[in-house]
């Protein structure tokens, strides 16, 4: 039964969808009310019958349906409740219902918070409805997930060990959340482009959406890195893997977009760019679907290899990326030039932040779809390697870094850079108080460690100042606070991406009973293995004994895991952290005898990478919650 | 030429001149870093020189697997036609296994052994690395729904 209303629920929801993008194109006229009433009433509608959809599918995961395919290739009797949930997006035809059930949920709330005058919401919706009847449309011919399975199986064939894990259970709904959010400013930007005269609203429209998905793609990048350096046993926390740079891609665009909006919503500069970085930002976002979704990446999210899905992903790329840009081709020269301003301005100061980030995304880009094309075009098979990267990403954040300072303490259109810099000169010494600290005290000596140091603290300096500067101005809201914390976190992102990368220190060694590894100051003495069982799993946990300067510190149990119904073994790393360095360590083979082989690393910082984008996150929150307090506040009186 | 229209020119330039830069450093960083994909039999037949950084892929020859001393493993890597000799210094992947799919990252010693530093891990232990699939269709080891 859960299937059939699965089932029926997504034909409603296409038909409602398809009403939605009619009726929102069409209200995106003057004078067509009527038009805009059905359009606002279908996107309801649409994310009611989508919610009805996923509720079926989750129902079926969670009381094991092993009658439909999707559940009975992808779940399991004995998986605890939490993982029994999550596998309904851990599989492709999940995560693509999971993926228009939030496009839904943006338009629902385009629907009711109505940003930007009825014309503009309504062409919004329209576009909003195209993309989604797509999506619906490519879930019902190539990936549904209610089909039937007869016989119906006695048992399921379990989830990838590797995703039953708690950070990675949320983080395929908070990268949707930006991903797929993305597509309010794509159709915010789109509907001002139909409708010709919404210059500066459409920001101002989409910017609480814009904020929602930053802040989502920055928790879902932060959350899947943590993952990838707790479960992977590498001791990394990025890897340059090209799945990674799918989201990457689409925050760097996400945050240069929040940027340039700010100068578009405030004095009118930067139109036409604001715009064409909202089409940008959503475009990278399906290519990322692309990406990851149709099998030519070799990784943990490419779960099907199915030609046929990647071709007609491609095909809705390809539609909506160069409707788009036919679109700005257009109707953009109609739209007025963008404003002046002095270079000595906050607006120089966002278009050379635009700048770097987006010859950041130009980089990630390249390195990503090179291999790819090239195996397309000559069948020869490279990859690019993370040199690459590294080598053209630092420089670009470096000058970034060093130019976030000035951002916030010049005024728009025309500041006084003089007085800024009067006023950096207290985050000035501390950055040079650090770099000298760092040279003077860190062993091995490392200029490179002393110049990111200087950099982070100058960067946190600046943020410092900035808050005493504007609560004892009494000018602190939202915005000045948003942009404290966002900068804030970006520096302590840097200090633990230098630890981490600098100073690691790393031992391998094949251990018996008995015996120590050492690695930093510490010591480990590996007392054996021994076997436990889990709820879904059978593990040979080491027992560790971990001193620091022959003090006593505890035990620390890394575990070997066997899933008897996946067939597959996973490690299970264990991390002892005091907040400011990791003592990581993994449990690796078997070599006969009792030995085995173990690998520790020390990670200095480490959780300070993501801690940095926590509070990132918080800032983009706090900027949201007070645009939302105070129009709950404005609106109050009027009822 | 109004101050106004002075000023966007040189903006224009600087941006042109910003641009040829940034695709300058990015073409001349991409040549540096490209990592070849090479099968067993490519490796015979192209003359890889020692030193040279490239990844190699194939099964992992069944029986050839040697642990030891210490953290040390030498394995054989095959694709039916060439094999290679491989040796690691490392905790292997979880779904490392005889018989089964490898891609290492390395360089080959002078003595033709391909010394490891990366050996990548898969995730599933249903997925076979496409670069594998495809070097042991070119060696005509690939069995379609194997």
């Amino acid at each position: 039964m859960t299937g059939e209303i699965g089932q029926v629920a997504l034909c409603f929801a296409l038909a409602l969808v398809s009403v939605q993008a009619g009726a929102g194109l069409f209200g995106a006229r003057a004078g067509a009310e009527g038009a805009r009433a059905v359009a606002s009433g279908a996107a309801l509608g649409f994310f009611a019958f989508v919610a009805l959809a996923f509720g079926a599918l989750t129902y079926g995961f969670v009381t094991a349906d092993f009658s439909i395919l999707d559940v009975a290739q992808n779940s399991h009797t004995l998986k605890p409740l939490i993982y029994k949930i999550s596998g309904v997006w851990g599989n492709h035809e999940g995560s693509m219902l999971l993926w228009i059930f939030v496009l839904s949920l943006y338009s629902a709330l385009m629907t009711l918070a109505a940003r930007g005058g009825a014309r503009l919401t309504s062409a919004a919706l329209g576009v909003q409805g195209l993309v989604g009847a797509a999506f619906v449309l490519f879930i019902l011919f190539t990936s549904d997930p209610f089909k039937r399975v007869d016989p119906m199986p006695l048992e399921g064939a379990g989830l990838n060990p590797l995703l039953q894990d708690p950070g990675l259970a949320m983080h395929p709904p908070m990268l949707y959340l930006g991903y797929v959010g993305l597509s309010a400013s794509f159709a915010y930007a789109a509907a001002a482009l139909i409708t010709g005269d919404a210059e500066r609203q459409w920001a101002r429209a989409a910017r609480p959406f814009m904020l929602a998905a930053w802040i989502a793609l920055t928790l879902g990048i932060t959350l899947g890195s943590w993952w990838a350096y707790y479960v992977l046993g590498w001791g990394g926390f990025w890897f340059w893997d090209p799945v990674e740079n799918a989201a990457l891609m689409p925050w760097l665009v996400a945050t240069a977009l929040l940027h340039s909006s700010l100068a578009t919503e405030r004095t009118g500069a930067f139109r036409l760019w604001s715009l064409l970085l909202a089409i940008a930002g959503f475009s990278l976002s399906l290519i990322g679907t692309f990406l990851v979704r149709s099998g030519v990446l070799a990784s943990v999210h490419a779960f099907a290899n199915d030609p046929e899905r990647g071709a007609v992903i491609l095909i809705m790329l390809g539609a909506a990326i160069g409707g788009a840009l036919a679109l700005f081709a257009w109707r953009a020269p109609k739209l007025e030039g963008g404003a002046e301003f002095e270079p000595a301005s906050r607006e120089t100061m966002l278009l050379l932040n635009n700048l770097l980030l987006c010859f950041a995304v130009t980089v990630v880009l390249f390195g990503t779809l090179y291999p790819l094309a090239l195996r397309a075009l000559t069948g020869e098979m490279i990859s690019v390697g993370a040199p690459y990267f590294a080598m053209l990403f630092a420089p670009a954040f470096v000058a970034l870094l060093v130019l976030v300072p000035f951002g916030p303490r010049l005024s728009w259109r025309n500041g006084n850079l003089p007085d800024a810099w009067r006023g950096l000169l207290p985050a000035l010494g501390a950055a040079g108080v650090a770099g000298i600290a760092v040279l003077a005290i860190a062993r091995p000596v490392s200029l490179a460690a002393a110049g990111a140091f200087s950099l982070a603290f100058w960067v946190i300096g600046a943020s410092a100042i900035d808050f005493w500067r504007k609560r004892q101005a009494r000018m602190l809201n939202g915005q000045s606070l948003a942009s404290v914390l966002a900068h804030a976190g970006l520096g302590i992102t840097l200090l633990g991406i230098t630890g981490a990368t600098l100073w690691r220190s790393e031992a391998v060694d094949v251990l018996s009973p008995g015996q120590t590894l050492s690695v930093a100051d510490y010591s480990l003495r590996f007392d054996g293995v021994e076997p436990a069982q889990g709820p879904n799993y059978q593990a040979s946990r080491a027992i560790i004994e971990i001193r620091k300067s022959d003090r006593l510190l505890g035990v620390v149990t890394p575990e070997k895991r066997i899933y008897p119904a996946e067939g597959q073994e996973v490690s299970n790393t264990s991390i002892r952290t005091n907040g400011f360095s990791d003592l990581y360590v993994a449990l690796g083979d078997e070599r006969g005898g009792g030995r085995w082989s173990v690998r520790a690393f020390v990670n200095p910082l480490a959780p300070f990478i993501w801690l940095g984008g926590a509070v990132m996150a918080l800032g983009g929150f706090v900027r949201l919650w007070r645009g939302v307090a105070v129009r709950v506040v404005r609106l109050a009186p009027a009822e | 030429m109004t101050p106004r229209k002075r000023r966007r020119v040189a903006f224009a330039f600087a941006l042109v001149v910003a641009g040829a830069g940034g695709a300058a450093l990015v073409v001349a960083a991409l040549k540096d870093n490209v990592l070849y994909f090479y099968s067993p039999s490519d490796i015979a037949a192209k003359h890889v020189a020692a030193g040279v950084d490239f990844r190699i892929g194939g099964l992992v020859k069944k029986g050839s697997v040697v642990k030891g001393p210490k953290a040390r493993v030498r394995f054989v890597v095959t694709d039916g036609k060439a094999s290679v000799p491989v040796s690691y210094d490392g905790v292997l992947p979880d779904l490392f296994r005889e018989g089964q799919g490898v891609v290492a990252l390395g360089a080959l010693s002078p003595s033709h052994e391909f010394q490891a530093t990366e050996i990548l891990a898969k995730h599933d232990e249903r997925y076979m690395p496409p670069e594998v699939v495809d070097a042991l269709k070119r060696s005509g080891r690939w069995k379609e729904g194997e």
